[in-house]
């Protein structure tokens, strides 16, 4: 029987396996950032333990840190956690790229930039949206706190064997959509647990064709759909990317024929198939509580009629009120007062391509407040040599520094109570970006459509020349 | 960690669907470098008014809903964000067990390792007991060893767990120390794939 990219990796790092356990797994890299790691450390200072690879485990700031005046933090609390990350850091041995790093940046951009995610490997990381990293073929998943001390004292973590889900796209992807919308739409399509338990490999003719910026936003959201990891086959287009990062392998020969051997075998079996058609995506727009509330750009706000199940239809009443909107609303009808571009999902080079692709001369609607916030420093340096900066300021956004920023707001980027935001980002859960904020998830190209006029509008009718990705 | 084997407590209902981590413990509260005290932190922005007072529509405020140690929860209780604070929110605001139709990965892990027991029954079971527990004083025997959930009112429902997880829970074990003992294992494992 023919085993998938999954199974490949899973087997390749079983240490250990016995009847009634969970399998002991190795874990190649551990990425590690200031929220979920204090307590973490705490835990093995307590027991007087050791990290036992601090070579394999590579730390930055991300989540807290001001986009302004990068070093003047006025929260003391959160100042507090950063410093202690660079104390522990320092006391354990872990490499850091702190504020002051021109590699620092979100945890899930660095990674593949400095050449760290690589194909094959088992990867962990105390933050959900580690399944990211699964684009470039390698195993990756988030973890709870426990977790983090767990793999910094053992470099390895008991786990079930999650089941495999691949969901094939298949066809082509229309004008002005990318691959915010692919994900956004199985979303839609299939609610926000039909991967609990599983871990997705995402395949056919339109991931293939996707780059690898676009395969790092799908792989992202994987969680949004409650699989702990997606991942996706490496090819050419992941090879071309991590050739000549910093940290990529030495003998880069002899990796790139290792990691060819990482494909399905064409007989592999799967418990669950989803497939779609590349042809039914349009642009997307979330209009509820959380990911999978997400229409069509050119559809409308579902109706109480459209659920049959009474929780349903209550969550989509809550989360109407919570947003204040109604049924059967158009989605372009939606005003809003803020946009967000960044977040783990969409940050890098590309991502602010595409946006700066629509603004082109043109100007950010009066009242709206627009941020672009580069998902690390060196896209920051990248994107200001390319002079999309001056593009962005002049057409009225903010032009900040790398961080996690309004994705969740725990630096002072907030949006206002009762406010919307078109974002870039995974979640549009209540209180995310700030309490009472109303969160739109939208691609890049999208949020920047919304920035120009003060609402949604399709972006396939604005006659723009989107920066092609593919 | 001390072990879990059974308990007699009152049983409270939250009849939401994805509750995520961002409800149950707010961003805000992330900063603090401790496991302790997350408790009043607990599903905030649902709990409290703008003016700080107690919302007495968050049905965790109700004054016939205080004092219980386990909360029935509805599908994909826990989604969203991977922070360990919800269990610890959940553990420190008082709860050591939920029941729910499905539970998030990552929570119900995280849930494994603070000695909070999750329980996943088939939605016919927990609309049960999401009703029953409307009328309170509602209480719930929960006994691990057994795998089985019953009231005083002759419901029984048996759920399984992993025997590892199981054992973990019962004993109240350090699962730290448990994979020390796979040290050479590990270093086997480190030494086989550096010689490839």
């Amino acid at each position: 029987m023919g085993k998938s990219i999954i199974d490949k990796i899973w087997e390749k790092h079983i240490v250990h396996r016995e009847e009634g356990k969970p399998d002991l797994l190795y874990i190649d890299l551990h990425l590690v950032h200031e929220v979920t790691s204090p307590q973490a450390f705490s835990g093995l200072r307590m027991k007087n333990r050791k990290v036992r690879r601090p070579d394999r485990t590579f730390a930055t700031m991300d989540h807290n840190v001001p986009t302004l005046n990068r070093y003047k933090i006025d929260d003391e609390i959160a100042l507090n956690q950063m410093t202690t990350l660079e104390k522990n850091c320092l006391e354990f041995n872990i490499p850091l790229a702190g504020l002051d790093s021109p590699e620092q940046g979100i945890v899930h951009v660095i990674g593949p930039e400095l050449g760290l995610t690589q194909p094959g490997k088992t990867i962990v990381c105390g933050d959900s949206h580690t399944s990211t990293h699964g684009a470039f073929g390698a195993l990756a998943f988030g973890i709870g706190t426990s977790e983090v001390e767990h793999v910094l004292a053992t470099q390895t973590l008991w786990q079930t064997r999650p089941k495999t889900l691949k969901i094939e796209v298949n066809g082509k992807l229309a004008y002005g959509v990318n691959a915010k919308d692919v994900i956004l739409y199985i979303l839609s399509k299939y609610g926000v647990n039909f991967g609990t338990g599983h871990v997705i490999e995402y395949t056919g003719d339109v991931i293939r064709n996707l780059s690898m910026e676009e395969r790092l936003t799908i792989c992202n959201m994987s969680i949004e759909g409650g699989a702990r990891a997606g991942l996706i086959c490496p090819d050419e287009t992941t090879f071309s990317y991590l050739k000549g990062r910093k940290h990529a392998p030495e003998n880069w020969d002899k990796a790139v024929q290792e990691w060819r051997s990482l494909v399905s075998d064409e007989d592999a079996t799967y418990d669950k198939v989803i497939t779609i058609d590349g042809h039914d995506i349009a642009p997307m727009v979330s209009w509820g509580t959380n990911p999978s509330m997400t229409a069509k750009v050119d559809g409308k706000i579902p109706a109480t009629e459209n659920y049959q199940d009474e929780t349903d239809r209550r969550a989509l009443h809550s989360a109407l009120s919570y947003m204040g909107l109604k049924e059967g609303m158009a989605i372009t009808d939606i005003a809003i007062q803020h946009v967000f571009i960044g977040s783990c999902t969409n940050s890098r080079i590309e991502d602010l391509r595409q946006a700066a692709s629509v603004i082109k001369g043109q100007k950010v609607y009066p009242g709206v407040r627009a941020l672009v916030v580069p998902g690390s420093q060196k896209v920051k340096k990248q994107a200001e040599e390319e002079g999309l900066d001056k593009l962005f300021v002049e057409a009225g956004f903010e032009w900040r520094d790398a961080g996690c920023s309004m994705c969740l707001s725990m630096n002072n980027d907030v949006v206002p109570s009762g406010e919307h935001c078109a974002s870039t980002s995974n979640r549009n859960f209540e209180g995310r970006q700030g309490a009472g904020a109303r969160t739109h998830l939208v691609s890049p190209s999208m949020a920047a459509a919304a920035a120009l006029h003060g609402r949604f509008v399709d972006i396939r009718k604005m006659n723009v020349e989107l920066q092609a990705t593919t | 960690m001390s072990g879990f084997k059974k308990l007699y407590e009152k049983a409270v209902a939250m009849d939401r669907v994805n509750v995520d981590t961002d409800q149950i413990i707010p961003k805000q509260f992330l900063k603090r470098i401790e496991k302790t005290g997350f408790g009043k932190f607990a599903f905030f922005d649902w709990r409290y008014l703008k003016n700080g007072e107690p919302n007495p529509e968050f049905e965790l405020n109700y004054p016939e809903n205080q004092g219980a140690s386990i909360l029935i929860a509805n599908k994909n209780f826990g989604c969203g964000s991977s922070r360990e604070h919800a269990p610890w929110a959940l553990q420190d605001f008082g709860f050591s067990v939920v029941i729910a139709p499905s539970f998030a990965d990552i929570f119900y892990q995280n849930c494994l390792k603070n000695g909070m027991l999750p329980i996943q029954l088939p939605t016919a079971e927990v609309e049960y007991l999401l009703k029953e527990a409307q009328n309170q004083p509602y209480f719930l025997h929960i006994n691990l060893e057994e795998e089985k959930v019953e009231d005083d009112q002759g419901f029984t429902a048996t759920f399984t767990i992993h025997p590892y997880w199981k054992k973990m829970l019962t004993n109240g074990w350090d699962e730290i120390e448990i994979t020390i003992q796979y040290s050479d294992k590990i270093a086997d494992y480190e030494k086989s794939v550096t010689q490839n």
